[in-house]
């Protein structure tokens, strides 16, 4: 398994390939389109990620040492965002999540190109993963 | 049906295309498009007449006003004063002492909130606003109702988004002190009967305040054929810089009102035993006023009496009608705010579209439209939906432009759907 800060560097890459926002627009759009689906019983309110603009449910399963995200959007582009960022952190042990450098959002300019108000949503679902990763490694603890 | 909605271009009155290239920021690409700007009722473009008007002030008679015996302050002085007597006449203000100069529309209500607040306001008084009103004519009268212990009563609108007359009529009494509201409404277009609502309020020795921020721009004003007692508007939307707003007001109110801010050209003499204040409309403008906003307002009022009014708002009328009727058209497409009488507006929401992703994918489009619940969350809280997407027009657009912009929202649904 690549390490996180690879995954990082491989979607910056991926990214070089668009010159123009509105490619990389749609291929956030496409990955959005693409996210698993979240199993309807786990899109409760409880799981609802305070916050954002848009409503965004994340819920970790833990699987074994592991932390296994199931994620929703009712936005395409927030989808697809969280698909970036589960490419990194999807899967991984809570020292792996908790330690992740993430540096792609700076990189492609996502934060040039969405409002404010976005960027603030991205950044609360960022601290929501990580915070159930510091709750599991407490358990684990 | 389409064509029918639109006036054939030799019938106009004016050419939109000519009128535009008076806009330098018309012409520029973004995102390898050329700029397709439908953000109007946030802020409008600018003509060279205006950014001139700000350029040759700093150029050549930047002083401070009011202040000096000497050439450049008196030559900025006299300019200043000017475009009072400029803004009295464009809203037809019976003298220039009811013009005052804010920072915007914001400015203006909160002067007036403190300031009759202050002056006539006791416990138990009412102020009656709207549910329609944008946050800058509700937060200023809650922080007033707060300190003087007033109550705040909101007449309900209805699903068309007009305001309800009845319920209006039934909250007035007594206790009401103000009724302050939007002549346009900023997020559903309605065109509130002013008239009407200044009539019933004066029937009953009521002052009102009409927000005019999204009127100015799309239709004239005559603040004596109204009767409106106060009237608050900015710059900023009518062409003019930022920063920049007027509060008329009744001559009759404003010399009884009491000034809310200290400093600098509101008083007459000042000693620590006694301050008098200045007479109108200097003792509401302490503080070195925006120079520079002043005058860019002179240059759009110029500008304004320029062009064929009538023509650009019939023009305007249509384009919006044509704009509207496209939009509804869409599958799936719902319309917030559908009065008999809108301007400016087209607020809508998109089934199954989530209203920022569809602002972004039109932004790389190169069209700028507004997304979100453009600062009247009790409307949204209304119609139970997080927000909107707005497009909203001025005479420069055309509807080549409006075609576009249907063309992309058709596709941008198919895309995010």
């Amino acid at each position: 398994m690549k390490s996180v800060a690879e995954i990082d560097r491989e979607i910056v890459e991926d990214f070089e390939l668009f010159d123009q926002w509105p490619d990389r627009y749609h291929y956030i759009i496409e990955l959005g389109q693409k996210l698993d689906p979240m199993p309807p019983e786990y899109k409760v309110d409880q799981n609802k990620v305070k916050g954002c603009q848009s409503s965004v449910w994340i819920f970790p399963e833990r699987k074994g040492e592991r932390l296994f995200f199931h994620c929703d959007s009712d936005s395409v582009f927030v989808k697809g965002e969280i698909a970036l960022l589960m490419k990194l952190l999807q899967n991984r042990t809570p020292d792996e999540i908790l330690n992740a450098p993430i540096h792609f959002i700076e990189e492609i300019g996502l934060q040039k190109h969405i409002a404010p108000t976005r960027a603030n949503g991205l950044v609360a679902i960022i601290k929501q993963v990580k915070y159930y990763a510091l709750a599991l490694s407490a358990k684990n603890d | 049906m389409e064509k029918e909605l639109f006036i054939p271009s030799d019938q106009l009155g004016f050419d939109p295309a000519v009128l535009r290239n008076d806009f330098p920021i018309l012409t520029q690409e973004v995102n390898q498009r050329p700029l397709i700007y439908l953000d109007n009722a946030a802020t409008s473009q600018k003509p060279k007449q205006v950014i001139d008007a700000i350029s040759q002030y700093y150029k050549t008679y930047n002083a401070n006003v009011h202040r000096g015996v000497h050439f450049l302050s008196q030559e900025a002085s006299a300019a200043f004063e000017d475009v009072r007597v400029k803004v009295k006449n464009f809203i037809n203000a019976q003298s220039e002492q009811e013009i005052i100069y804010t920072s915007g529309t914001t400015a203006s209500i909160n002067l007036i909130a403190k300031s009759f607040a202050q002056t006539f306001l006791k416990e138990g008084d009412e102020i009656l606003i709207s549910e329609m009103e944008h946050h800058s004519n509700i937060v200023p009268w809650q922080m007033i109702c707060e300190q003087f212990n007033t109550r705040l009563k909101v007449i309900p609108i209805l699903d068309s988004g007009e305001l309800n007359m009845e319920k209006f009529k039934e909250s007035i009494h007594e206790k009401t002190k103000l009724i302050s509201i939007c002549y346009v409404s900023n997020s559903l277009g309605t065109v509130n009967a002013a008239e009407k609502i200044i009539d019933l309020a004066h029937q009953n020795n009521i002052p009102v305040l009409l927000d005019g921020a999204q009127a100015v721009c799309h239709q004239r004003i005559d603040v004596q054929q109204l009767d409106v007692d106060f009237f608050a508007f900015s710059g900023h939307k009518m062409m003019a810089g930022t920063g920049i707003g007027v509060l008329y007001g009744k001559k009759k109110w404003l010399s009884e009102m009491k000034p809310i801010e200290g400093g600098g050209e509101m008083i007459k003499n000042v000693s620590f035993t006694e301050t008098t204040y200045n007479d109108l409309p200097f003792k509401f403008e302490a503080g070195t006023p925006n120079i520079e906003g002043v005058i860019s307002l002179g240059a759009a009022i110029d500008y304004w009496n320029s062009i064929n009014r009538s023509a650009v708002e019939q023009y305007e009328d249509y384009l919006l009608n044509y704009m509207r009727n496209q939009l509804s058209s869409i599958d799936g497409v719902r319309l917030i705010g559908t009065a008999s009488k809108v301007s400016g507006v087209a607020s809508f929401i998109v089934e199954g579209v989530n209203h920022l992703d569809l602002g972004m994918y039109l932004d790389t489009f190169g069209i700028a439209v507004r997304t979100g619940h453009h600062c009247t969350e009790p409307v949204m809280d209304r119609f139970n939906i997080p927000g909107t997407l707005r497009a909203s027009i001025l005479f420069y657009n055309t509807k080549e432009e409006i075609d576009q912009f249907i063309s992309a929202t058709k596709q941008g649904i198919k895309l995010l759907r």
